[in-house]
């Protein structure tokens, strides 16, 4: 377990800001439920809770999504479902219960880059902004490869661009963390593919082109040069080796989906 | 640290520590129907309701509480008093020790999903564990409870 | 059953409405708030030598009260395990010992007046360890130059065939005719070598139990155990303090399946209150509860199986390894159970049965429900599948040419006929549950999806022949209902609403008049505990003959009043009558009334029971799954069962007891996997990395069933609690060879081999 020395409900994100600068042992907390397992000694554990950050809010050009919105949130927000068919109560479903996913946070679940996450793989299948609160706008496909710092993910911006998107994974029992995750999104420009859980956190590959009339050979070669792009290793869940296979397959199982209707 | 909450709609002022989990606020203030089942949030023996919404308990700092409203089963006896006769005619309870924190969530399910399929009961009850009873038995008494095919 | 109002119906557990309302009645929830917090130490070494340890730092933690090392504790050694005398597990643990014998082994107990105070005293041990090299490889544990227990102080008690110093905790070999004569006459042999790995009961209860000193300054203790009689001889021996010192109470529990069977953990707090005389609690975390748990024996089931062309099989020629662990509770007894279990469901010719425990560094091993059969079973199943393939010959058809049948000696069953069995029944039933004939083997059910079909059989004991002991005790009170006093344990399982139901029918009354008292051990008759699938066919004659005992008092006492003999009167359940003029009666309400008033006569019955025999519970069960040939992944759809329990008490529990165990068994066939790094620490040892079946994981159950009527048996019954997790293991696993042409010999069966298996034929 860990231990915290004081407990600081924010009054303001500047407050918040400048007691997360103090070390790493002052810490945001999310929704807890990775913390609580390590065994660090935190001084200052700073909650965003009474900010408003909860909220999902929809506008003409896409979907501010506040730090501390749950994963029931958006697994459960018709527009944000209705504009990603269902991208993201499928990406959020399996995890463990709804009472996690009540607790589990947007912020809580990017910002740390995770490996397993269902949620960071989601959100590169889109065209995805972090608002932090020091830094700004930060592309989430640029944000995944800078370094964790002291600053504050405040909300994703999700445009709508008109993408359409699939999202498949493989998971050992129902609600366990995914072998392998994978969502392909369909754009004007032709297929984005993200991978996660390989088991390092997902990445997306976008420079990899299916012709327009494709055959089920042309998927499967494209879906091996997006594998010959990523890094994959092993872990409890599954070998490297079971993880392309399965790469392989739920991409060609996205893209049916994607071309189907 | 001292906090203010209410608990089964009575207002509370109770003193926490920074790094206690609202389970263990719960537990030592008497509140004893939500149990430690794990350490990692995935078995749902813990789950009460924040603000009418089923949480896990063991990961909830107990000071994010404050000023908000906790829900546990002593709370809803009434409520929960249907389903857990359906759960007894079935003798689905078994051991009892997840009952508390399932019945809290058949309970949330019913006012977020009134009507829900059997595959919409099954994915909202995929976090509550249970060893005895095989799940089947739980069914029996979920079909009953919703009105639905088992 | 005709003749009974509660036998054989679907009464409501007698404590569901207190478990389901919440209710504070588990010992967690019980402990006051007073009690000193016990944490253990834990070695990070699979296996060491501890040359230096230093308590000093952690005793100045303010609210520390104590910290005790291998120095402090009594140097006589004890075991765990929750058997009845003379207990066959040897006397090889100390409370703390020097010698650390698995990654997780207790090194230091803290107690102190918070977790916090506890936390951080725990921090400031010094240990110095001589790392030493681990065994971990249980199929070399024989012989090997690495020896688990050198003490000389180790005890072995009964003839078990212990040779420690080659770290064999128990063998033993045994047969009937000759078995190598006979294999080598078989037209069709199978010598196959299947793998259980161990698992984890996972009860959602925690490990955990309190302690203080009662106003007698004994120690009494309140613990989550299946075995209180044991458990206070466990703790006396532990402490090295006579049995009359201690004393066992046991609240409510929250699942046990046999993982509370062994008192893994009492003895600290226990300890600790022995030495403060202080209150001491100590609750496991579930990680503790994987890393010092009993888990199920890992065994290695080697199967010569022979068989005339026409399919009959002649003889089996089973051997077993098993693995113990650190130290041996329950590893000579569990592992007989891999062939007396197994082997007596066929008719042989000829049969060996040779068996071997070994000790390593890992945790020690203890009962899982099933207790070493669901071992045994998966092998002898998967055999005689593997037989029917090759002979090309419907496993179900192959089962009814050699099943046994009511009427036969038991193959390797200590020379016990089964007088009651419906197996045949049990296995025409599943044939028709699951639609056999029109799946088996597969049906392809879209371009990369196949639902196939595989099926197994079972059975168990009832209580163990000659050894288990139940009693209760019966008392009448005002107004004419009764308490119930028994020694059993009542987990989860509904002992205390089936004993009463015997009971009221047993003396004709309502069943609400049946009170029942639970266990603690200074006042409940003596019981062995509640394991071997005991409780209702042991303890339950009990209750059978405690009723007869009295009717017949209650006739006795009333007799004497009404001014008649005993045999003049007769008891209807609410009145006594004289046989002759009914119209002459008293009712028992003024019967009790009148003896508690002047009169100096109490009524009060004790019963006690054991049984030369073990009758066997029969069961079939077929699963059919859905293969996914590009992933590789396992769906169940459908599981069936038919079980043959003789005369089900209690229809609702006993419906939930079997589908509660397929999904235990289910489990372990997919999911369950104690994994370990080559160092000897276990990597799975949270919900997050081991996982239990979750509801989304267990497709569809449906369990009939096909009661014969066991003349030994409570009102006709037998056991169901531990047969109900065989047949899955073998079902699937053959199930998976008929989607995918793959056999899988070795626990679980993971998506991951199904797929790798399927591209390594494609390329072959």
């Amino acid at each position: 377990m860990h231990t915290i020395r004081n407990y600081i409900m924010a009054e303001s994100l500047e407050q918040a800001w400048e007691l997360n600068q103090k070390g790493r042992n002052n810490i945001i907390i999310g929704g807890n439920l990775w913390l609580k397992m390590g065994r660090r000694n935190i001084i200052n554990a700073i909650d965003l809770s009474s900010l408003g950050l909860d909220k999902i809010e929809e506008d003409e050009g896409g979907f501010r999504i506040g730090c501390m919105a749950t994963l029931h949130d958006i697994e459960t927000h018709e527009g944000l479902n209705k504009e990603f068919q269902n991208l993201f109560k499928e990406a959020v479903r399996h995890i463990v219960g709804v009472q996690f996913r009540n607790c589990a946070t947007i912020g809580g679940s990017i910002f740390p880059k995770l490996g397993f996450s269902d949620v960071l793989t989601a959100f590169l299948a889109c065209d995805t902004q972090v608002i932090l609160y020091k830094k700004g706008e930060v592309p989430l496909r640029e944000f995944i490869y800078i370094p964790t710092d002291n600053d504050i993910l405040t909300h994703l911006y999700v445009k709508k661009d008109g993408r359409k998107t699939a999202y498949e994974s493989f998971r050992m029992t129902e609600t366990d963390f995914p072998t392998i995750t994978c969502a392909v999104a369909k754009t004007q420009d032709g297929f984005e593919t993200v991978l996660g859980a390989r088991p390092k956190h997902a990445e997306v590959v976008v420079d990899e082109v299916v012709a327009d009339a494709f055959s089920s050979e042309e998927v499967a070669d494209y879906a091996k040069r997006v594998i010959g792009k990523l890094q994959y290793g092993s872990n409890i869940r599954g070998s490297e080796q079971y993880r392309k296979q399965l790469s392989k397959v739920l991409i060609g199982r996205c893209i049916s989906r994607l071309t189907e209707e | 640290m001292i906090i203010d909450l209410f608990i089964n709609g009575k207002k509370i002022q109770a003193e926490t520590a920074p790094d206690q989990m609202l389970i263990d606020f719960l537990r030592g203030l008497g509140y004893k129907s939500m149990k430690r089942g794990c350490d990692t949030g995935n078995c749902g023996l813990c789950t009460v309701w924040m603000d009418e919404k089923p949480v896990l308990s063991c990961s909830v700092p107990a000071a994010r509480a404050a000023g908000h409203k906790i829900t546990t089963l002593e709370g809803v006896q009434e409520e929960a008093a249907e389903f857990s006769d359906y759960l007894a005619n079935e003798g689905a309870d078994q051991c009892g020790y997840c009952s508390p924190g399932l019945i809290m969530n058949v309970l949330a399910l019913k006012r977020e999903i009134p009507n829900p399929t059997m595959a919409q009961i099954k994915e909202y009850l995929s976090g509550n564990l249970c060893r005895c009873t095989g799940y089947q038995g739980q069914y029996r008494a979920l079909a009953k409870y919703f009105g639905v095919e088992e | 059953m005709e003749n009974t109002r509660f036998v054989n119906k679907g009464i409501v557990k007698k404590d569901a409405k207190v478990l389901l309302s919440g209710r504070p009645v588990y010992t967690d929830d019980i402990a006051p708030s007073d009690c000193l917090v016990v944490k253990l130490l834990r070695s990070p070494h699979a296996h060491a030598w501890i040359e230096d340890i230093s308590t000093a730092a952690a005793l100045k933690v303010p609210g520390i009260e104590a910290v005790f090392t291998y120095k402090d504790v009594p140097e006589k050694r004890y075991t765990q395990a929750g058997q009845t005398f003379p207990e066959p597990s040897p006397d090889d643990r100390l409370i703390l010992d020097q010698h650390i014998r698995y990654n997780g082994d207790p090194v230091a107990i803290i107690a102190g007046k918070d977790e916090n105070c506890v936390s951080q005293a725990m921090k400031r041990i010094k240990v110095k360890y001589k790392v030493l090299e681990p065994l971990l490889d249980f199929t070399k544990a024989i012989d090997n130059p690495i020896i688990i227990h050198p003490e000389d102080n180790y005890v072995v008690k009964s003839d078990i065939g212990n040779d420690v110093k080659r770290n064999i905790c128990a063998s033993q070999c045994r047969g009937n005719g000759d078995i190598d004569k006979v294999l080598s006459e078989c037209d069709y042999t199978i010598d196959q070598t299947y793998h259980i790995k161990a698992v984890s009961q996972a009860m959602m209860e925690v490990f955990c139990a309190f302690t203080s000193i009662d106003i007698y300054g004994r120690i009494k203790v309140i613990s989550s155990t299946q075995i209180p009689f044991h458990a206070r001889r466990i703790i006396a021996r532990g402490l090295n303090i006579p049995k009359s010192k201690v004393r066992v109470v046991k609240p409510r529990i929250g699942g046990g399946f046999g993982a509370k069977q062994t008192a893994v953990m009492e003895i600290y707090p226990a300890f600790v209150t022995y030495k403060t005389g202080k209150p001491a609690k100590l609750v496991f975390t579930r990680e503790e509860c994987f890393i010092q748990g009993s888990p199920r024996h890992e065994m290695q089931v080697h199967v010569r199986l022979g068989a005339d062309k026409n399919g009959k099989i002649r003889g089996i020629d089973l051997s077993t390894l098993s693995n113990t662990g650190a130290f041996g509770e329950h590893g000579p007894t569990t592992v007989d159970l891999s062939g007396t279990k197994s082997l007596s469901l066929y008719r042989m010719e000829a049969f060996r049965f040779k068996t071997e425990v070994v000790y390593t560094n890992v945790l020690s091993a203890g009962a899982y429900r099933g207790y070493g059969a669901t071992q045994g079973i998966f092998a002898v199943e998967s055999a005689v599948n593997e037989l029917a393939h090759k002979l090309d010959i419907d496993p179900i058809k192959l089962r009814e040419m050699n099943m046994v049948r009511e009427g036969d000696l038991l193959t390797n069953y200590f020379g016990e006929v089964t007088n009651s069995c419906n197996l045949d029944k049990c296995v025409a039933k599943v044939k028709e549950m699951i639609g056999w004939d029109e799946k088996y083997p597969y049906v392809k059910t879209g371009p990369h999806t196949v639902r196939s079909v595989g099926m197994a059989m079972a059975m168990q004991g009832s209580g163990i022949g000659g050894v288990d002991v139940g009693s209760v005790q019966l008392k009448l009170n005002d107004d004419g209902f009764y308490t119930l006093m028994i020694g059993c344990s009542d987990m989860g399982t509904g002992c205390d609403t089936i004993l009463a139901q015997m009971t009221a029918d047993g003396l004709g009354c309502e069943f609400d008049d049946i009170i029942v008292r639970g266990v603690d051990t200074d006042q409940s008759p003596y019981d062995s505990g509640s394991y071997a699938s005991s409780t209702t066919y042991v303890t339950g004659m009990a209750v059978v003959k405690a009723c007869e005992s009295m009717r017949k008092r209650i006739c006795e006492e009333a007799a004497a009043i009404m001014g008649l003999k005993e045999n003049e009167v007769e008891f209807d359940g609410e009145t006594i009558s004289e046989n002759d003029n009914p119209e002459h009666n008293m009712t028992l309400s003024d019967l009790i009334t009148s003896l508690q008033a002047g009169n100096g006569h109490i009524i009060e019955v004790t019963e006690s029971h054991t049984s030369p025999v073990s009758p066997p519970p029969f069961m079939a069960g077929a699963a059919e799954i859905e293969v996914d040939l590009e992933t590789g992944k396992i769906t169940p759809i459908n599981y069936v069962a038919a079980v043959d329990c003789g005369t089900v008490i209690n229809t609702n529990l006993a419906r939930i007891q079997a589908e509660g165990g397929l999904v235990q068994g289910l489990g372990m066939t997919l999911y369950e996997d104690m994994q370990y790094t080559k160092a000897g620490k276990m990597k799975n040892r949270n919900f997050m990395s081991y996982k239990i079946p979750t509801r989304l994981d267990m497709g569809n159950i449906k369990v009939e069933f096909e009661s014969s009527y066991e003349e030994t048996g409570p009102f006709g019954a037998k056991s169901i609690g531990e047969i109900v997790i065989n047949t899955p293991a073998p079902a699937i696993a053959d199930a998976v060879y008929n989607a995918t042409g793959l056999r899988f010999r070795t626990l679980p069966i993971t998506a991951e081999q199904v797929l790798m298996g399927l591209l390594d034929k494609e390329e072959a």
